[in-house]
């Protein structure tokens, strides 16, 4: 009998009761949920390990291709300095008057006459069309240079770099061959990509430019969109009264965060550039107009914190007498503060990486000097990213990279810097 | 000749106080006096507005959007909802100790010294740690905690947490102590330190008292009041609440009848 109930143990709960539990029945439907829980265990694990594979297939990539773009190959000249130094002296070139004289020499022709004395008749090809600068930097740091013959280190061609960097490419290869024999040739790890700035030659460009430019638009947009959207969400949240205009600003608040980003450059256009005539490509610009885009991210995010304080701390405080001002910022804000600095870190992220309202805003015009001020023409990374992906020379494909990586870099020091910082908030009770 | 020997002992005195949220009335023509040397106890069921009308008496009501106070109720003869009233002085004066114990995410020390700091009571750090021995002592709590004045408040047993929130109430020494079911979420001795801590504060302060508890009411209270939906239905001495209430309700209440 207790068998029977035990198959059909729907239609005699009596006996399923007395022996249901060791059924057969009871043991299958126990065995089919661990087998629901391992699946949905392993579709979980399997969903994290797929997402950790792209990430570092991604960085990967970046890695590889990236790496290159740190390193330059280079061609030791032999430069013979006097041939064009028309009665200079050392002192001449260091101190006043210095930035003149040297502007007088020809070091273009110098470069590619010292390359046919060294290397031969196609020598002057090997170099990178930025050579000169070498012997540039190389005068400035020694003046006396410019009394003897010296042995000077001058970027190589595009194709010679690619081909000591491995490219496929014959002819190159023949003329790096030549160059070694002569040892003439090296490859190594060089700071010009850290420190010089955009170029149309792909051997002397350098991210300094775009990253001094990323810098002055974020700390605009840190220095505006923080604050100005943390007391918004302070004001909206504590003070505000609720109605019909408030409902219609959070919901407006709301939309702002959701509107595509080069609607907000659009915006920066006409309101910055074209009615208060504000100058172009300036990081000042950029920052207002990403400040404008970051805002709303802020805004929700600090509202969310602050509506998560605990209502008994409000209370607490209020009995204790403090002013509504007082119980803001004496127990609520630093209260919310992590989850502040989180919305502030998502926005700023956001911010970063973003260019299609900087290109609205004529940032992606060609800079070859970094800015020095808050009005001075910029690029962005991400924008000279952007431009260098569209560049045909083979040179940039690492250049490319190597700026992701920075990029890549720069926001991870960033979000770094605010988990810091909101853990010690944390912290402090 | 009754009426001039309770005036002289008078802390607070409500009058025809009603309280409303939007159009519900919570509170009905509620009249009330605080004795200064004696603990007053609010007691009825459930969503009588025990708890409303004692935020009344320092205006926390405030706070709750919607909530509308009409009536008189003065603290030694001056209307506290007088436009000429100071709320956050006036809170300095009635502190108020909440049904959960609710300490600021902070230290020891800086719960107790709070109050003194935003009202400017202590003049140098000496005075302040004076403050806060003191109010600890008075709470009943200093020697447990002596040492580890820096360490968080909410690190504290519930127990603990309550009576900080009185040390922290008691620190800018007010004139009246509101407490909002204050033992509701302790256990049994953590309630029987708070009940002594009362019975040893009062005359200090008045202090008004909410409770579910009738037995705490009988035990620490020296006036009671009996709310039923929204109205006072009774008020007198304990005693004789407890033992011959004038109101079949409140009969039916003490007795166990609903609640």
């Amino acid at each position: 009998m207790s068998n029977i109930a035990a198959t059909h143990g729907v239609e005699a709960p009596v006996t399923t009761e007395i022996n249901g539990w060791k059924s057969d029945m009871m043991r299958r439907r126990v065995a089919r949920r661990y087998a629901a829980e391992r699946r949905f265990r392993f579709l979980g694990f399997f969903a994290v390990a797929l997402s950790g594979g792209f990430l570092a297939v991604l960085l990967g990539t970046m890695l590889y291709q990236g790496i290159g773009g740190f390193t330059q190959t280079e061609i030791r000249l032999t430069v013979d300095f006097p041939s064009i130094a028309a009665g200079l002296t050392p002192e001449a070139l260091s101190g006043k008057g210095a930035e003149d004289a040297m502007a007088a020499l020809d070091l273009e022709s110098l470069a590619s006459a010292s390359a046919t004395a060294t290397l031969g008749e196609d020598g002057p090809s090997l170099l990178s069309d930025g050579a000169w600068l070498s012997l540039r930097t190389a005068l400035q740091d020694d003046p006396s240079l410019i009394t003897r013959k010296a042995e000077v280190w001058v970027p190589a061609s595009v194709d010679i770099d690619q081909a000591a960097k491995g490219a496929d490419e014959p002819e190159a290869d023949r003329q790096l061959a030549a160059l070694k024999a002569k040892d003439r040739v090296q490859t190594g790890i060089s700071m010009t990509f850290l420190s010089a700035s955009d170029s149309t030659d792909p051997t002397v460009v350098g991210i300094w430019g775009a990253f001094k430019g990323t810098l002055l638009t974020m700390a605009i947009t840190a220095l505006l969109a923080f604050p100005i959207g943390m007391l918004s969400a302070v004001y909206l949240e504590e003070y505000a009264p609720r109605n019909r205009w408030t409902d219609l600003i959070e919901v407006s608040i709301n939309n702002l965060a959701a509107v595509p980003s080069i609607i907000f450059g659009l915006l920066g256009l006409a309101v910055f550039l074209n009615f208060f005539n504000m100058p172009r490509s300036a990081p000042i610009v950029g920052g207002l107009t990403l400040a404008l885009m970051t805002m709303p991210v802020i805004v929700i995010a600090s509202r969310n914190a602050i509506k998560a304080v605990p209502p008994s701390i409000r209370d607490a405080a209020l009995a204790m007498g403090a002013s509504p001002v007082q119980v803001v910022f004496h127990h609520v804000l630093p209260l919310a503060m992590p989850g502040v600095l989180t919305g502030a870190i998502i926005g700023m992220a956001r911010a970063l990486g973003e260019t299609a309202p900087l290109i609205m805003i004529g940032m992606r015009a060609f800079i070859s000097s970094p800015p020095t001020s808050f009005t001075e023409p910029a690029t962005v990374l991400p924008v000279q990213i952007f431009l260098w992906s569209d560049e045909v020379s083979r040179g940039f494909v690492e250049k490319t990279s190597a700026a992701i990586i920075v990029l890549l870099a720069f926001l991870m020091t960033m979000n770094a810097t605010a988990i810091y910082l909101r853990n010690h908030f944390e912290r402090r009770w | 000749m009754q009426e001039t020997a309770i005036t002289a002992s008078l802390k607070m005195t409500a009058r025809d106080v009603n309280v409303f949220y939007g159009e519900k009335q919570a509170i009905k023509n509620v009249s009330i006096d605080v004795d200064k040397d004696n603990v007053t106890a609010f007691i009825g069921p459930s969503g009588c507005g025990k708890s409303t009308f004692l935020r009344t008496l320092n205006r926390m009501n405030d706070t709750v959007a919607g909530c509308r106070v009409a009536g008189a109720i003065e603290l030694d003869g001056e209307d506290i909802y007088a436009s000429g009233m100071d709320v956050v002085l006036l809170r300095a004066r009635v502190g108020m100790v909440f049904q959960k114990p609710n300490p600021f995410p902070k230290s020891i020390y800086e719960n107790v010294a709070y109050g003194p700091r935003i009202h400017g009571l202590a003049e140098n750090k000496s005075a302040m740690d004076h403050i806060v021995e003191k109010s600890l002592q008075r709470a009943g709590l200093w020697n447990e905690v002596k040492d580890r004045l820096h360490e968080s408040g909410t690190a504290l047993s519930g127990g603990q947490q309550q009576r900080l929130c009185i040390a922290r109430a008691i620190a800018v020494d007010p004139e009246v102590i509101l407490m909002d079911e204050p033992c509701s979420a302790l256990d049994p001795i953590a309630t029987a330190k708070i009940e002594e801590l009362i019975t040893e504060l009062r005359g200090r302060f008045a202090i008004v008292i909410v409770t579910h508890n009738m037995q705490q009411a009988a035990r620490i209270s020296q006036r009671t009041a009996f709310f039923h939906l929204g109205e006072l239905i009774e008020y007198g001495g304990t005693a004789d609440i407890f033992t011959n209430p004038r109101e079949p309700r409140t009969q039916d209440y003490i007795t166990g009848r609903y609640g």
